[in-house]
């Protein structure tokens, strides 16, 4: 492996630490391009970490945007062999109900085969055996595949990959300044959020990977973007309602898919044009919960008595092309834009637009940029590298300690597949668990601790689940708190990430704050509040 | 069934009220659902600790008079001293072990490590006279191997600020091993019922003076005496130097043992409690309460002349918040709330929630209504009223024992057969 992590000169830059980001420093660093990532928070705190986790066949845009859905079903694909623990095969079902229109199946099933997407008519029957959550009113059901993507692991993995590949990551690094000469874009200025302090670094090409902040970051060069930024609310519900996608067999609107992922399953999403300024502080309505609740029953009628666990919302990065307001009109389709070619800046190129689906294929796009402009001949081999924790796992002789086939284990396995090896179990204290709900032990906490950047306890819940379960951190909250204490040597920095934590867990929860989350929130009140005199 | 009383809830409230009541000859029967805010308490009875403007209270009696109109407290009129120090006498009757006084507030550690004031607290845990008044010199904290929920760097964090010097140690013990089995079984309660064997427990005494020796004091989780504060007392006897026992994350193992105490002192009253049930329905005629019905007893209806309804807030049932709006599941009390449900909280986790001051809607007398009218023998005691600060101000237990006393006393001079 080979370390950068000294100089401040490479040759991209690379702007942002979502899906794309990170699957474009996997790309570069593949080709043998030095790699610098800089993010500003934690990777995957935008839109990739905010939607449904949806592994769309394509089938939702196989009548609207025919593009994206040829893409869909290709990645897709290709998920399924690169990235396996990080997907879930579950197929998805497009259906009727009495007040849609059965013709538009028909419609949906011709442009779903030309896209290349494997769509089939079944029985309604057929349907309620397959998933029995769903509404038995319905009339008609497609079958595609669909299927269910980690979104944190997803890019975990490509940071990993990229790390091993040479690349030098650094989160909360947030780039307050792009270094020009005339024309020329020779660099960042990044300021560190930890240490306060700033850098320069410099490469001859700048990718910006920003999402919707790419908007603000193309602004630092005076170049335009236009950016059109969609919110999208969802919510999570306590428990896996369904096993199979359901999606609405009509024309994409609000709240008319339910994706079912490890424990829980998610309802999304809503679509509102938010101002820019509003992007850093995204809320859920009380209107857009009550709409997706009633919206979500008539794919699952069962939902409306569910516990709802929490609710979120993201931006969309979508790149403005007409005036519809709710921006579902607008393409889906990856934009690249060469800022040499359109704005006359050279060394600098934005990649935006696309979904999560899509994020290899964009990362492909803005690594051949790359090389062509810095003038490398080396293919793209993404398509069948696979990723860290989807690789095969080595036989048993040369595994550490850890075994693998103890059931204990198996949650860890399958949220990291083979790199699970790598997590300590010498020690009764670390296979003590941490997160009752998702099975989380010392041993996996103290790994990211230490391996995997994480800085904060809400970083750590995008690594290892921990207080993405049913009691949303109760208690697992304050023992992570402890952990880190201990490895970061701070018990002040621990103190104030433990109300961080809280904090951000109860973001999430004030807007379905009815029933057992009240009741849940409550008590996690006596427990910091009253009991531990956190006030 | 037939009782003069019948108290639905449990927990610290129905208890006192209960016990109260039977010792003076009312015959009662508790319906109990299940634990109380007793197993997740710190390990103290809190009865005002904070002003509105988050000053530590000296004295709690003398802050009553200037409590707002709605606050529980305020319907206790005079007798809020002499109900605090009938609640105190009550606990000790039962056998629970407390140290403190209504009139003059000492301080409990947190499991985090910090100082809080409180009203009462078990005998056992460790206390500090004043808010700065933390141990100092050289202490070991010791702690089970993958104990997770006693927080030592927190509490060697507070205390290394306050000027002690802190080191840690690990006891190993077979006997607790085998809890990391399953995950939800390492916890306190469980340490603590391992802790019960004597050769357990004197292969810990031995770890702990072999480690804590040249130390001035040793921090331990409170996870001795489950059943009996026996062990506690071998535990005291066992170790040379001066033990500090700090309060676990829930479940509290000497909360749990005050429960079991308190149900105990009722039954050997006379009372009749029933654990595991829940009251589903009432059925109430010209405004009083005829009968209700449990879960278990189905079609049997349980009657009596007076009903306590002590039956928690929202984490226990005693209250239920639908998606629109708040209700009392049982007798469709009048509630106390605010109308829409973004007026329920505050975006900021920390900062005070209205949800947690509404409450059943009661009369001077403590006695509910519905639809406005009131219901002459429903008593509402405990965190089902509304009115109260009590996690900002620190008021839960003492809400809770209060009232309940305060409530016994009426349904007395009401007649009670």
């Amino acid at each position: 492996m080979k370390h950068f992590d000294q100089t401040n000169e490479f040759d991209v830059i690379i702007v942002g630490g979502g899906i794309t980001g990170a699957g474009t420093a996997r790309d570069c660093a593949l080709r043998g391009l030095r790699v610098l990532l800089l993010e500003r928070r934690d990777f995957a705190t935008g839109a990739t970490g905010r939607n449904h986790g949806l592994l769309h066949s394509g089938a939702r845009y196989a009548v609207t945007d025919s593009e994206s859905a040829a893409e869909c079903i290709r990645e897709n694909m290709i998920l399924r062999h690169i990235a396996s623990h990080c997907v879930e095969q579950n197929d998805g079902l497009f259906i009727s109900l009495p007040e849609d229109d059965i013709a538009y199946q028909t419609t949906f099933v011709e442009s779903c085969r030309k896209a290349g997407i494997d769509a089939e008519v079944i029985d309604p029957q057929e349907a309620r055996l397959l998933e029995p959550s769903v509404n038995p009113d319905l009339i008609g059901a497609v079958r595609v595949p669909d299927g269910s993507v980690d979104p944190f692991r997803l890019t975990l993995a490509n940071i990993i990959d990229a790390k091993q590949h040479g690349a030098v990551i650094k989160t909360y690094q947030e780039v307050s300044e792009i270094l020009h000469e005339g024309n020329r874009v020779i660099g960042v200025r990044a300021y560190n959020h930890v240490t306060r302090e700033m850098h320069d670094f410099y490469a001859p090409l700048t990718i910006n990977a920003g999402g919707i902040w790419g908007h603000g970051i193309a602004a630092k060069v005076g170049i335009r973007v236009d950016m059109f930024p969609a919110k999208g609310a969802l919510l999570i519900f306590g428990h896996r309602v369904n096993n199979v996608v359901l999606n609405r067999c009509r024309k994409p609107a609000n709240a008319d898919i339910l994706v079912p992922g490890d424990t829980i399953c998610v309802i999304g999403t809503t679509s509102s044009r938010v101002p820019f300024e509003e992007v850093d502080e995204i809320r859920v309505t009380p209107d857009e919960v009550d709409l997706l609740l009633s919206e979500g029953s008539k794919l699952a009628p069962s939902l409306a008595a569910t516990r709802v666990l929490r609710a979120y919302a993201g931006v969309r990065p979508l790149v403005a092309a007409d005036n519809d307001p709710s921006g579902r009109n607008i393409s889906r389709g990856i934009v690249l834009l060469d800022h040499a070619k359109r704005d006359g800046v050279e060394g600098f190129a934005t990649i935006t637009g696309g979904k999560l689906m899509t994020y290899r294929l964009m990362a492909q796009w803005a690594t051949d940029l790359a090389c062509q402009k810095l003038g490398v001949d080396a293919k793209c081999v993404t398509m069948t590298e696979q990723l860290p924790g989807s690789r095969p796992c080595k036989p048993k002789s040369e595994r550490k300690v850890y075994d693998m086939n103890t059931p204990k284990f198996t949650a860890a396995v399958a949220r990291h597949g083979e790199m699970a090896a790598e997590i300590s179990s010498k020690t009764p204290c670390d296979n003590s668990f941490v997160c009752e709900c998702e099975n989380v032990t010392v041993g996996e906490v103290r790994h990211a601790l230490e391996k995997w950047h994480v800085n904060t306890l809400v970083d750590l819940r995008r690594r290892t689940r921990v207080g993405m379960g049913t009691c949303q951190g109760e208690l697992c909250a304050c023992r992570t708190a402890n952990l880190l204490g201990e490895v970061s040597g701070s018990v002040e920095k621990a103190e104030s990430e433990l109300k961080d934590f809280l904090q951000e867990r109860w973001k999430g929860t004030y807007p379905i704050c009815w029933g057992d989350a009240l009741r849940e929130a409550e008590y996690t009140r006596w427990v910091y509040g009253s009991v531990c005199g956190m006030n | 069934m037939k009782f003069d009383t019948l108290i639905i809830g449990g927990g610290l409230a129905g208890l006192t009220c209960a016990i109260r009541l039977q010792k003076q000859g009312v015959c009662c029967a508790v319906v109990s659902t299940g634990q109380s805010a007793l197993h997740f308490s710190s390990g103290s009875f809190d009865l005002m600790g904070y002003n509105e403007s988050h000053e530590v209270i000296e004295n709690p009696t003398e802050v009553v008079r200037t409590l707002s109109e709605g606050h529980p407290y305020r319907k206790l009129g005079d007798r809020f001293t002499e109900y605090a120090c009938a609640a105190r006498d009550l606990l000790t009757e039962c056998g629970v072990e407390v140290k403190g006084d209504a009139r003059k507030n000492h301080f409990r550690y947190t499991p985090m490590g910090n100082l809080r004031p409180t009203w009462l607290t078990f005998s056992e845990l460790a206390t500090a006279e004043n808010v700065t008044a933390y141990p100092v010199g050289k202490i070991l904290i010791a702690n089970f191997a993958g104990f997770l929920d006693f927080n030592t760097n927190f509490i060697t964090g507070v205390l290394t600020r306050n000027g002690a010097k802190c080191a840690h140690a690990t006891i190993h013990v077979k006997a607790v091993e085998h809890l990391r089995i399953n995950p939800t079984e390492m916890r306190a309660a469980n340490i603590a019922k391992a802790l019960e064997a004597e050769d357990v427990l004197s292969e810990v005494i031995r770890q702990i003076n072999l480690y804590s020796e040249g130390y001035d004091y040793v921090v331990l989780p409170a996870v001795f005496g489950f059943k009996t504060p026996n062990v506690v007392k071998q535990l005291h006897k066992g170790i040379k130097v001066k033990i500090l026992l700090f309060p676990t994350m829930p479940p509290s193992v000497p909360g749990v043992r005050a429960q079991t105490a308190l149900v105990a002192a009722f039954e050997r009253a006379g009372g009749i409690f029933m654990p595991g049930d829940t009251v589903r329905r009432a059925v109430v005629e010209n405004g009083r309460v005829i009968e209700v019905f449990t879960e278990n007893h189905g079609n049997e209806a349980l009657r009596a002349k007076n009903f306590v309804l002590a039956s928690g807030h929202f984490f226990s049932g005693g209250l239920r918040a639908t998606i629109s709006h708040i209700e009392e599941p049982v007798f469709g009390a009048d509630v106390d709330y605010a109308e829409g449900r973004e007026n329920w909280y505050n975006g900021d986790v920390n900062r005070p929630h209205n949800y947690q001051s509404f409450g059943v809607h009661t009369d001077d007398r403590f006695r509910a209504a519905s639809q406005g009218k009131t219901i002459e023998n429903l008593y509402v005691v405990g965190s089902a009223l509304g009115g109260a600060r009590s996690l900002e101000e620190g008021s839960g237990a003492g809400v809770s024992m209060l009232s309940a006393l305060c409530v016994a006393d009426e349904i007395m001079k009401g007649g009670t057969k």
